[in-house]
């Protein structure tokens, strides 16, 4: 995947001094500080049997690549503790998930040099589009595990992404792969008057923002 | 990434409501009480009244959905600029004929 992605950030805002740290300093403006996990969905809950789920990079690839559930668990995975923003303005600090990096999923291919932007798809319709350098270097993950646990339905497992440096709508649920491209496509919400990178720490929840 | 409709699909979420729900919303994008309005979905061609819709809330914006196959009939976002729709998963929509 060239040099020519660069880090732009880094998750989880790691800049707070522990635990009793400055919590204010760690929630973007317009959002409030919660320990729920709240379940917001834009449709049923897809209940995919895991012997019939894959995850398939495609688009501006040299060779589209599709892993099993039982080979997607095989990869290497890691534990993340990161911060979480909603555009609905909860934010919920330390979550702890377990995952596979996006850097590790396109080890798997070789982009073309045209790559530009990933297109999330998922079970139920739903999409959510980024730029590339927008999830490598470890700014993203396909997570299967929270707080020690399988990924639940409705928090989007068996698996979904996880974009700690956006608001949590380009954290896609039931991910199913991705589609890389040379032209940006706006997703389900962005589509729709979101904001088309979603930027918490800038605000960034509408288009215009 | 469309084509996987034989999955099953839960239509008993808590947070599942009808039609009915989404109607003040409805009535400012359209300027009409229209839960009495029929449209075709345009997925599976099943023929609803928007009453019947499968309503999901608390997202960034309100989706309403076929209540057969829960193709994605319109969707409804609030933003600082006004109301943004789309009815394109619904077809014909319209009164009652």
């Amino acid at each position: 995947m060239g040099e020519r992605f660069v880090t732009r950030g880094f998750v989880g805002r790691r800049d707070a001094p522990g635990a009793g740290g400055d919590l204010r300093a760690r929630t973007p403006p317009g959002q409030y500080l919660t320990s729920d996990f709240p379940v917001l969905s834009a449709g049923p809950t897809p209940r995919t049997d895991l012997d019939r789920w894959s995850f398939r990079i495609e688009g501006l690839v040299d060779r589209p690549i599709e892993w099993t559930w039982d080979e997607f668990l095989a990869l290497p995975a890691r534990d993340w503790v990161v911060d979480i923003s909603c555009v609905t303005k909860w934010t919920h600090l330390d979550m702890r998930w377990r995952g596979v990096s996006v850097d590790t999923l396109l080890e798997g291919v070789e982009l073309d040099p045209a790559a530009a932007f990933v297109i999330a798809w998922c079970d139920g319709d739903y999409t959510t589009n980024l730029p590339l350098a927008d999830v490598l270097n470890g700014q993203a993950f396909v997570a299967y595990e929270y707080d020690g646990a399988p990924l639940r339905p409705e928090h989007g497992g068996p698996a979904r992404l996880v974009v700690p440096a956006r608001y949590f709508w380009k954290s896609a649920k039931w991910i199913r792969g991705f589609r890389i491209q040379a032209a940006d496509e706006p997703g389900f919400w962005e589509s729709l008057g979101y904001h088309n990178r979603g930027d918490q720490w800038l605000e960034e929840r509408y288009s215009g923002d | 990434m469309t084509g996987d409709r034989e999955k099953r699909m839960a239509m008993d979420e808590q947070l599942v409501l009808d039609g009915n729900a989404a109607g003040g919303l409805l009535a400012a994008a359209y300027g009409a009480d229209v839960t009495s309005w029929r449209g075709r979905c345009v997925h599976c061609g099943t023929i609803s009244v928007v009453a019947t819709l499968r309503v999901y809330v608390g997202g960034p914006g309100t989706v309403l959905r076929c209540p057969v196959c829960a193709g994605v009939v319109i969707r409804i976002a609030e933003t600082p600029t006004g109301l943004r729709l789309d009815e394109r998963g619904m077809a014909e929509l319209g009164p009652g004929r």
